[in-house]
């Protein structure tokens, strides 16, 4: 299975989270964990997803949900799993 | 299961520290492109690198893509092109056209540097060794992307007085040829004592003999983190301060570990080597003085500054080695002048000269890089300063390079700009006394005692 991470971090304001996974729904994204908390006023959201049934390229995911955090004022990033797992693991 | 923590640690190094990939470079053997007909070296040269080499950006930026880690350079190293060419090259002219044919090829897949325009001469030159040498100065100034690399001794060999002397002569040849653009063909010309095989960096990359037909290797950087995580342990001690690089360097090597993996599968050649160096660039927050400053020295240039640089050099290996299934080419502290803001600002503030930074050549990874001298430094001068550094690595043991900038019709308090990864240099002064009587001597100096443990 592809885990992928998605890391949204900005300035909270209504409805990330429901735009965010709208967004993971209509790609076939599925979420298998969350954890967000609000840090000195700023959002930050972790999510751990499966993207093995998306519908199109990882890459391009990454590059749509860049450009919808742009809208929000946030910063949206897609990584791979591994790279955390390779920095972090032993 | 990944902590949040741990994700935000990661993006903060990517964000805030500039973590990144230097460079996949992409090794590749030319020995089966020697042929007695020029124009049927050029041919399969051209080849064999576009078909080699065909996805190596593309493959680089899907991995950029997947991962979130930049990689900042997709670059390529070939076979010292004195050993390719050398059944077919009459003259400085051809191995001129192999240079062109190089830096076609460099342009067609979209890499911005190519590597191997080398002549290892550690001990004799071949005439096709010196040729390929007298026309570093054309080949480079008439092409965009290639890089030389001449290696003028080793522990094994001693050094090559001769080609120490010839050394110095290109040197200012590279300099006048390009005085129009800063004397830019120096930046791209290394002189080596014990030159790896794998070095994937340029200027001085090239693929080894040794090496296989193809091979994949990774440079990782990140000053920028090192510096970051001392921050954290300010006025702690030696045992504290070392620790903390090492858990760093673990953490950036994985990063190159995993890029070298990965595309080593996409491409379907084999993974060599991670290189596990600190490259500094001119960006703000991403230099190696900025570390040993945060060690504890006022400015880089202090006393203490080569015992600084002595333990992070050697703090970067022992965290990176575990990190990495294969460590090879350079690996430890780069410190070039004109790439790295804090060595910039210690020149201009007299607090770093040339014989300092050749002391801290003793426990760097490399040696003299990128130092622009003023143009009235003569030939025989600068193969002084070669041969310095090939006997300060012959006798260590060590990789030792000069990649000096005489730069034509300066002086000091003028500086060279090249700008992007290459910065600038202010041109710094260098010891007024001759030393020509020793570089006319010719001949080699003998390997030392150390070096016979057959």
């Amino acid at each position: 299975m592809t885990k992928t991470i998605i890391t949204v971090v900005g300035k909270d304001t209504v409805g990330i989270i429901a735009k965010v996974c709208t967004y993971l729904a209509e790609k076939n994204i599925n979420i298998m964990d969350i954890s967000q908390t609000i840090l000195q006023g700023y959002f930050n959201m972790m999510m751990i997803v499966d993207a093995t049934e998306c519908t199109m390229p990882l890459s391009e995911v990454a590059e749509e949900m860049a450009a919808l955090g742009d809208e929000m004022g946030l910063s949206i990033r897609c990584q791979h799993e591994e790279i955390f797992n390779m920095m972090h693991r032993i | 299961m990944i902590s949040t923590y741990e994700v935000i640690e990661t993006n903060k190094m990517i964000d805030e520290a500039r973590l990144d990939v230097r460079t996949i470079t992409m090794g590749i053997s030319l020995l089966d492109c020697i042929d007695s007909d020029i124009n049927i070296v050029n041919e399969k040269i051209y080849n064999k690198i576009t078909t080699c080499a065909k996805d190596l950006v593309k493959t680089g930026e899907e991995i950029e893509a997947k991962y979130g880690v930049p990689i900042v350079n997709k670059r390529i190293s070939v076979t010292p092109v004195a050993l390719v060419g050398g059944a077919a090259c009459r003259n400085e002219e051809d191995f001129v056209s192999i240079a062109k044919t190089l830096d076609k090829a460099a342009k067609a897949v979209g890499v911005n540097f190519i590597g191997g325009y080398s002549a290892l001469v550690s001990k004799g030159m071949t005439p096709a060794e010196e040729l390929l040498i007298r026309s570093i100065p054309v080949a480079l100034s008439s092409t965009e992307r290639v890089c030389s690399s001449v290696n003028v001794g080793s522990t094994k060999t001693g050094i090559n007085m001769d080609a120490v002397k010839l050394m110095g002569e290109i040197i200012k040849e590279c300099a006048y040829l390009t005085r129009d653009e800063e004397s830019v063909a120096c930046s791209k010309l290394v002189v080596f004592c014990n030159a790896p095989d794998d070095n994937p960096f340029m200027a001085g990359a090239f693929h080894g003999v040794t090496e296989a037909d193809a091979i994949i290797n990774v440079g990782v950087s990140g000053p920028g983190v090192v510096k970051r995580a001392l921050e954290k342990v300010r006025g702690e001690n030696f045992e504290v301060l070392c620790e903390t690089i090492k858990r760093t360097a673990f953490k950036v090597t994985r990063v190159g570990q995993l890029v070298a993996q990965e595309a080593s599968e996409r491409l379907g050649i084999p993974f060599g080597i991670v290189d596990l160096s600190l490259a500094p660039t001119p960006a703000i927050g991403d230099s190696v003085a900025e570390i040993l400053e945060e060690i504890g020295l006022e400015s880089v240039g202090a006393p203490g500054t080569t015992a600084a640089l002595a333990l992070l050099n050697d703090q970067v290996k022992k965290g990176g080695v575990m990190a990495s299934s294969y460590v090879g080419g350079l690996s430890g502290a780069f410190i070039p002048v004109s790439e790295d803001q804090g060595m910039i600002d210690a020149v201009n503030r007299n607090a770093l000269t040339l014989e300092k930074l050749e002391a801290m050549t003793c426990v760097c990874s490399v040696g003299l890089d990128m130092i622009a001298v003023p143009g009235s430094t003569t030939a025989a001068t600068l193969s002084g300063i070669i041969a310095d550094e090939a006997a300060i690595g012959m006798i260590n043991q060590k990789t030792t390079a000069v990649r000096l900038i005489p730069a034509y019709g300066k002086s000091i308090g003028d500086s060279v700009q090249y700008g992007g990864l290459f910065g600038y240099a202010p041109v710094m002064p260098v010891n007024p006394y001759a030393c020509d009587d020793f570089i006319n001597r010719g001949g080699r100096i003998p390997a030392p005692i150390h070096s016979f443990k057959n």
